[in-house]
């Protein structure tokens, strides 16, 4: 093993490795760092990933498609109702099909609660990261609230798969757009809690600034995206440069910070969830009526062809590429993991930096290990 | 053979009777035999009491400060849980790495442990409670409070495991490091009490605390102190040394079952002891408030007994330790290091002189 282990890191008499992952509470699932460490110093890092590797873009190839939403909820996981929309909005725009205005609308919203729910479990999940454990009961208790309208919403809590080719499973709850009120004026208040606890805080300050420096050239030629790559200045908010559903109906900013170490990584994050409520406040009341799904075939054949959609998933950019041969299973099926790309870069970002800085850079990419595997 | 009469604000008069009447039936030497096991027995029971207490307030504290309830289902208010607790941990297995090295690996708890009971003794817990009166007890406390460093890099090396390996050796830089700070700040103290005898230091309190006696540099040394104190303890934001979410456990990753509970129990009366150190240098140890010209106030002040006095003391620097833990995240090493070299040591050879400035000058209260 350890042969095996130094052919793949050229290390020298001074250096050691060692394992980070699968098992570590810092690498957020089961995902392996190699690292060649000289003291405390990260001299190199090799992420090892696939533990968790399912082949979902292989069972695809098996599955019609209103089958697959259901599976690519076990990849994003905590951006579920995202991925779910990149396939619909992909297979939409094969076949062709204007979804009502109404599906629109309640896609965005739904976007933006998971993206607001997910930026709550990473924030919490940083601040842990760093050994702010207070964080993590912070983020939890307001993503519960989240979770609920999910469940009063369509059932489920993580996994909503509440999309369909066309439209929607079903109509929204009638309480969907009181809750979402209460919501935002509850998470007004307690956003302001979240710097009081961890973005003031001195030692926080001292962990981060200057930590993981990602450069604009490096965020572009790895394939950054997300707000990751917004905090080095790269602009490439899909939202806002290829808007999909009522992404266009909706004024909001995209974040964009220069520096691109891990502080501006964090406060692009916290500056995101207050355009997420924004964005959920301009378009909650204004949920056109209409039909919750557009009139669709019991099975769905898309023509022959190759056909790309892209999302702002929580994490970066989500693509979904289907090669079709006309038939109701897809012939192959590619996902374009932000999760993936964003890990890529870890061994540029952390070398050089202690152990300590390197749980807080992973932090601060908020991978989530099932987008990466598949 | 004197009387025994049992008096609460003075215990002396009872452990006087204690060893007067031991005498009186033994021989010298058994009559010392006896006392030895009694004090031993009395500090067996209250470390444990304590240990497993500091457990349970730390769960419900931070409970109290992450909205949730803690433990609530053992007991009334979950009092018991921490007795579950070291029950199952007394039962599970000890598991045997087989490349460790044995002996230092199962020494290393033990040492851990009889450096805490060994400062304990030192500590006088109530007017007549004090096992040992030494007349360099605050030498012999720090002296003796750093050796618990050589437990954990001996833990951290004998695992065979470079997540412990790290974390031994930042905890061997940390100590070292702010062992001098907790050394400095209770210095500056000796040198306003004039003594370092822990049971003069207490009586020299009983006018007033040496935190108000020595205002400006005796607050400042109180701060450092309890600084460098939690950072002497290994408890957040400085537990870089089992930091859980870089080394998973740090020195105690290997270690499971009782020697595990070794050493957390260890951490907590770590935590007591810095506390009553604190209490006791600072906050006048057993002495109730007193404030000098006010003689109703300071009567029902006196009414209080003293060990009330010395465990609530105690219990708010706990507290206070506490609060640190559950709002900071932890330095970086480096961090730590220099908050250490640069800030705290200069502060406190300026505090040390400034401090003996004020005993020269008498600009104390």
């Amino acid at each position: 093993m350890s042969e095996e282990i130094s052919s793949v890191v050229d290390i020298d008499q001074q250096e050691y490795i060692i394992n980070i992952g699968p098992q570590h509470p810092s690498t957020h699932g089961v995902l392996r760092f190699v690292v060649s460490l000289q003291g405390e110093v990260v001299k190199s890092l090799q992420p090892h990933i696939g533990y968790i590797h399912r082949g979902i873009e292989k069972m695809c190839e098996n599955l019609t498609y209103q089958q697959i939403i259901h599976l690519t909820d076990r990849m994003d996981y905590l951006s579920a109702h995202t991925n779910n929309e990149a396939v619909c909005l992909c297979v939409e725009k094969a076949l062709g099909i204007e979804v009502p205005e109404r599906v629109k609308y309640i896609r965005t919203i739904l976007d933006e609660l998971t993206r607001l729910a997910s930026h709550q479990l990473w924030w919490c999940s940083f601040g842990m990261d760093l050994g702010g454990q207070t964080c993590y009961f912070y983020g939890l208790r307001d993503r519960e609230k989240i979770l609920d309208i999910f469940e009063e919403t369509c059932g489920a809590r993580l996994l909503l798969s509440y999309n369909t080719p066309g439209g929607l499973m079903w109509d929204i709850h009638p309480n969907f757009q009181k809750r979402i009120k209460e919501f935002i004026k509850y998470f007004r208040k307690k956003l302001p809690e979240y710097d009081a606890i961890l973005t003031g805080n001195v030692i926080m300050h001292q962990r981060t600034e200057d930590i993981g420096i990602l450069s604009l050239e490096d965020a572009i030629s790895y394939g950054i995206t997300g707000p990751t790559a917004r905090a080095s200045g790269f602009s490439c908010d899909v939202r806002k440069r290829y808007p999909y559903s009522a992404y266009d109906k909706a004024d909001f900013k995209e974040i964009i910070y220069t520096k691109g170490d891990t502080f501006h990584r964090y406060q692009a994050r916290m500056d995101e969830m207050w355009e997420s409520m924004k964005i959920l406040e301009q378009l909650v009341d204004n949920i056109p009526e209409g039909d919750f799904t557009a009139k669709m075939k019991p099975v769905i054949k898309l023509p022959e062809g190759e056909y790309y959609q892209r999302v702002e998933s929580a994490r970066g950019e989500l693509g979904v590429f289907i090669v079709s041969k006309g038939e109701k299973y897809p012939y192959r099926m590619k996902f374009r993991s932000p999760n993936f790309c964003n890990l890529a870069i870890m061994n540029k970002l952390t070398s050089n930096f202690k152990i300590a800085d390197l749980i807080a850079i992973s932090g601060s990419l908020d991978l989530v290990i099932p987008d990466i595997d598949r | 053979m004197q009387d025994f009469k049992f008096n609460i604000y003075d215990l002396s008069s009872f452990t006087h009777w204690v060893d007067v009447s031991l005498y009186s039936y033994c021989t010298p030497f058994w009559a010392m035999m006896w006392e030895m096991i009694i004090i031993g027995v009395a500090m067996l029971l209250f470390y444990a009491v304590i240990g497993l207490f500091l457990v349970y307030a730390e769960r419900k504290v931070c409970a109290f400060m992450q909205n949730r309830i803690g433990p609530n289902r053992v007991g009334p208010y979950g009092f018991i849980q921490t007795v579950a607790d070291l029950v199952k941990l007394l039962m599970k297995e000890l598991v045997i790495i087989r490349k460790s090295d044995k002996f230092l690996f199962y020494l290393a708890p033990f040492i851990v442990i009889i450096v805490n009971f060994m400062t304990m003794a030192a500590i006088p817990f109530a007017k007549g409670i004090h096992a040992i009166d030494f007349n360099i007890g605050v030498l012999y406390i720090m002296a003796i409070s750093s050796m618990g460093v050589i437990g954990v890099l001996i833990a951290g090396w004998s695992s065979n495991n470079k997540f412990s390996m790290i974390g031994a050796m930042r905890s061997g830089a940390q100590i070292v490091s702010y062992e001098l700070s907790v050394g400095f700040s209770l210095i500056t103290m000796c040198v306003l009490a004039g003594s370092m005898q822990l049971s003069t230091i207490v009586e020299g309190q009983s006018e007033c605390w040496y935190i108000f006696q020595g205002h400006i540099p005796a607050i400042i040394a109180f701060v450092i102190f309890l600084i460098a104190g939690t950072a002497e303890t290994n408890r957040g934001p400085f537990d870089l040394a089992e930091a859980e979410s870089e080394l998973t456990a740090g020195y105690h990753t290997e270690y499971s079952g009782i020697s595990f509970a070794f050493f957390y129990l260890a951490e907590y009366i770590n935590m007591f002891i810095i506390a009553s150190i604190a209490a006791t240098v600072f906050w006048g140890g057993w002495m109730p408030f007193h404030i000098s010209g006010l003689a109703g106030f300071n009567n029902i002040m006196d009414f209080i007994p003293p060990f009330i006095w010395y465990i609530g003391k105690t219990f708010v620097i706990i507290w206070i330790m506490m609060w640190f833990k559950w709002t900071f995240p932890r330095l970086r090493i480096d961090q730590l290091l220099t908050l250490e070299w640069k800030y705290l040591l200069p502060i406190n050879l300026v505090n040390i002189i400034l401090m003996a400035l004020i005993v020269l000058m008498g600009w104390h209260f």
